[in-house]
């Protein structure tokens, strides 16, 4: 287990949240726990991810991509095969029945691709919760489609025109509706960051993408993988993936960051490779931040790895070396998208692409009979107007 | 000892309330900050909360959050806040409490900064992201300063929790009176005064009122039922138009809130 003392991965995660959220998160904290070990919430669960979301998701063999590539053995876990089109559904239908169970009648969640926010409002929906999602004015811009998403599901969407206009004023403001509301209202967060229990919650909701993985890589191939590569913002698909194998020493674990315009123009999102440890969103974790420890705007052309902390397992994955965390440009992304489009027939996120490129340079680096599984988070129709951009289209 | 609970206990002693106002350091100008700490220990408060501006303030309504913005606009850090107050700390005769969010202190150096804030005549801190589970990253080192740390306690906490709080808070209690952010409101729960007497009944420190009291009246009536109030969003505006009437009938509110 890489919690020993609860709350705390090593020297990272924590509570930092104002006294009025503090009753509020024991409660969730002792009601997940409940939850955990009653039967009846499990099955209900898996009957939603299965008959619903459509789980199991397959563990695909990419043949093109791995002549391609011409190194590793190439397998994609295609969560962009899920019901909304990433592994978001996974947290947002968990903590949409928990919220139920717990008698919550409103749910807020923060958004920035957009991703979430569909996940959710589509949780709501089916569960009927009332929903309000808080969105940055940019990516309000940037992910037009998913608003409409949101609102066609029947949540109200607020755009958040503070600060840097994107996840991290939008997961502010999201903060602030659950303080004013938290007699009635379930705050779901979308990543495995945030204060105690959220990071927890939403490994363990999102830990099915890596146990899935393991039983179909051990039927396809008798054997584990040789490493695993996924996206990380906040880091929920790859901290999902990563759990499962995390006592598997001969399983090597890459998260992959968003380095924008490249981690040395200081336009980027990468938390662990260009920031410092600090506190935003309660919790202890890497953080972009400058010397007065006023936090930085993160920039990445992929609006979901658009944030300036990180999942504080991932920074005590990296702290003990058990995880790797290296980067990928908006550029390379880019790249990774019109790569899988052409060898695959697959348009991946523009989240999920930058773990294509960074994968792609792995793989020539390895033999034909090693492997390497890439998750998939999400498909990247939300980002046709964003890539069309990219490639100097006028689409947008 | 604490500097600050005595300086309040001084004037509740005399059947007076506490008067706390908060102001947004570097709102208007780090200039702007002597001349308002001067005016406002002239006018008889009883010690000032000094609001540092952080880029992500999640417990701040929109008054105190667009003050920061401004003040970090005008390149306002803890740093800089730090020094400005060390400048005239022998004009200072009422003790000044800092709130800031964690990070800028972690930022600082958690030594450094207690060292330097104690010589600008800071007395207290108050960090509303880091309640008293996580107090050890700070607590010890504030406390060798001779800094006290003030804990909220909210209408949430658990009798519990709040039994808790009391006891480890010190100067003072500060009392959240509503759920959410800060902000000024016409409406207060009735069962505030049931509340505040079951903090006060924890303790012997003074425990004062804040979060969304705005008016002579609210003082009054706040102050019927704790020692003294807290009052930010409406000096805050009060000081950006340069209207020092409204505050002086605010503090005036306080000496004489026990009719």
């Amino acid at each position: 287990m890489t919690n020993e003392v609860k709350g705390r991965f090593g020297r990272f995660g924590g509570q930092f949240v104002p006294e009025t959220l503090m009753t509020a998160l024991q409660e969730l904290d002792e009601a997940y726990d409940q939850l955990n070990e009653d039967s009846s919430f499990q099955d209900e669960l898996r009957y939603y991810l299965k008959n619903y979301v459509g789980r199991e998701t397959p563990l695909y063999f990419a043949e093109r991509l791995t002549k391609e590539f011409g190194g590793a053995k190439i397998y994609l876990k295609r969560e962009d095969l899920n019901h909304t089109g990433a592994h978001k559904i996974n947290n947002a239908l968990g903590q949409a029945l928990l919220a139920k169970r717990m008698g919550k009648k409103r749910i807020v969640a923060e958004t920035g691709a957009g991703q979430h926010g569909v996940a959710t409002a589509t949780a709501c929906a089916l569960l009927d919760l009332e929903c309000i999602v808080y969105m940055g004015a940019e990516d309000v811009k940037r992910q037009a489609l998913n608003v409409f998403r949101m609102e066609l599901l029947g949540t109200k969407v607020v755009a958040v025109d503070k600060g840097s206009a994107t996840l991290k004023d939008a997961v502010n403001e999201a903060l602030r509706h659950w303080v004013t509301n938290v007699d009635d209202t379930h705050y779901i967060l979308g990543s495995a960051m945030g204060p105690h229990p959220f990071p927890t919650i939403v490994r363990d909701f999102q830990r099915i993408i890596g146990d899935e993985t393991k039983a179909q890589i051990l039927e396809a191939e008798q054997r584990l993988p040789d490493a695993v590569v996924a996206c990380i913002g906040g880091g929920s698909n790859s901290i999902g993936m990563f759990y499962p194998f995390v006592e598997d020493k001969e399983v090597a674990l890459y998260g992959v960051e968003a380095a924008g315009k490249g981690i040395e123009t200081g336009k980027h999102a990468a938390a662990i490779n260009g920031g410092q440890t600090g506190v935003l969103h309660g919790a202890y974790m890497h953080l972009l931040q400058d010397e007065n420890g006023f936090v930085q705007e993160a920039h990445s052309i992929s609006a979901g790895l658009d944030y300036p902390g990180v999942g504080p397992e991932h920074s005590y994955l990296h702290d003990i070396g058990r995880a790797t965390y290296v980067s990928a440009t908006d550029e390379e992304a880019i790249e990774g998208v019109k790569l899988l489009c052409r060898t695959e027939g697959i348009l991946p996120a523009l989240e999920s692409a930058h773990a294509i490129s960074y994968a792609s340079k792995l793989a020539k680096t390895m033999t034909p009979d090693e492997i390497i599984v890439i998750c998939l988070s999400g498909r990247g129709d939300k980002d046709v107007h964003t890539i069309s951009e990219a490639l100097g289209g006028d689409l947008a | 000892m604490s500097l600050l609970k005595d300086a309040i206990l001084s004037v509740t002693s005399q059947g007076d309330k506490a008067f706390i106002p908060y102001i947004m350091a570097g709102d208007g100008g780090l200039e702007k900050l002597k001349p308002t700490i001067l005016k406002l220990q002239q006018l008889g408060v009883t010690a000032i909360e000094v609001g540092i501006p952080f880029t992500d303030p999640v417990a701040d309504g929109p008054t105190i959050e667009r003050a920061g913005e401004r003040a970090l606009a005008n390149g306002t850090t803890l740093r800089k806040v730090v020094e400005t107050l060390n400048s005239f700390a022998d004009e200072i005769t009422v003790p000044l409490v800092a709130m800031t969010y964690l990070n800028p202190i972690l930022a600082y150096g958690v030594e450094s900064f207690s060292a330097e804030a104690k010589a600008a005549g800071i007395r207290g801190v108050i960090v509303p992201d880091m309640p008293l589970e996580e107090r050890e990253i700070i607590h010890p080192t504030l406390s060798d300063a001779g800094i006290d740390l003030v804990q909220l306690v909210s209408l949430t906490s658990t009798p519990e929790r709040m039994e808790r709080l009391t006891k480890a808070s010190e100067g003072f209690i500060y009392a959240v009176t509503v759920n959410g952010i800060t902000g000024a409101r016409s409406s207060f729960a009735n069962e505030l005064e049931e509340h505040f007497k079951k903090i006060q009944s924890y303790t012997d420190t003074p425990v004062l009122a804040g979060f969304g009291i705005s008016t002579p009246d609210q003082v009054k009536n706040f102050g019927a039922f704790c020692s003294g109030v807290i009052v930010g969003s409406k000096i805050v505006d009060s000081l950006v138009n340069e209207d020092w009437t409204t505050i002086e009938e605010l503090v005036a509110a306080a000496k004489t809130a026990v009719v």
